[in-house]
């Protein structure tokens, strides 16, 4: 019985340093800072939670364990306030996520740009890589807007 | 005793990783984040450290460590937001 806990530990150990170094690789090649965000969370409950319980497990029942699970609630805790408030500071200091202007073009949330707003666009007006900067009144509304959208996919 | 010498090779791995972030981060919220998983990492280490040498004590220091990696990292962000530590909160008046 003993064996068995001990392999299981183990096994969760071994797991948990696999995300701990995936979480640490997106910290590292991520983008920007949102998408960072996502990677340090992967590192901070999947790969510090399964560290934690497999050396509780390897521990036995003993004050270590009681030890290793507060500092895994007072992991689980702080790791998503954390997460938030750098978050709400990056929006507050005028970040913005790379991804926010996207269109997604795959899966349930799919919203591609239509085929007549492909037809109705003018080649003149969707060269400018930044269309919503124009000064308005040379289009209307809606065939800047969609001007607009077609230049966001396309960059 | 080999997989806690495993384990720790690989936080010591991602702990590198994530100094590196914490150096070439281009803004300051890239190596606050940076900052915190390096301080969860610590938490890691010092656990596993513990084991390795058969010295639980270490965890001790490790709940330390886990108390003030939050605090720090508001403190920071919250210097960095508001440009004291000693301001209220909230949201700012749009005019000021």
């Amino acid at each position: 019985m003993a064996e068995i806990s001990q392999i299981f530990g183990a096994v969760l150990i071994v797991m948990g340093s696999f995300f701990f170094v995936v979480g640490a690789v997106g910290i590292f090649r991520m983008p920007d800072v949102f998408t960072r965000m996502h990677a340090a969370g992967i590192s901070d409950t999947a790969g510090a939670g399964l560290l934690l319980v497999g050396m509780m497990f390897v521990a036995g029942l003993s004050l270590v364990t009681v030890k290793l699970a507060v500092i895994l609630v007072v992991i689980l805790y702080s790791s998503p306030i954390a997460t938030h408030a750098v978050a709400q500071a990056a929006l507050h200091a005028g970040l913005e996520p790379i991804l926010a202007n996207k269109k997604i073009m795959v899966g349930p949330g799919a919203h591609p740009v239509p085929e007549k707003d492909k037809a109705k666009k003018a080649p003149p007006q969707t060269k400018s890589r930044t269309p919503t900067r124009r000064p308005a009144g040379k289009t209307s509304g809606k065939a800047r807007s969609t001007a607009a959208r077609k230049g966001r996919t396309r960059s | 005793m080999t997989v806690f010498a495993a384990a720790s090779i690989a936080v010591l791995v991602a702990l590198f990783l994530a100094v590196v972030r914490a150096l070439k981060g281009p803004t300051v919220f890239d190596r606050v984040l940076a900052g915190n998983s390096i301080g969860t990492g610590a938490i890691m280490l010092l656990a596993l450290f513990g084991f390795l040498t058969e010295r639980p004590e270490f965890l001790d220091i490790g709940i330390l460590y886990a108390l003030l990696n939050i605090i720090g990292t508001l403190a920071v962000l919250k210097f960095f937001r508001h440009g004291d530590l000693s301001h209220p909160g909230g949201e700012e008046p749009s005019e000021n």
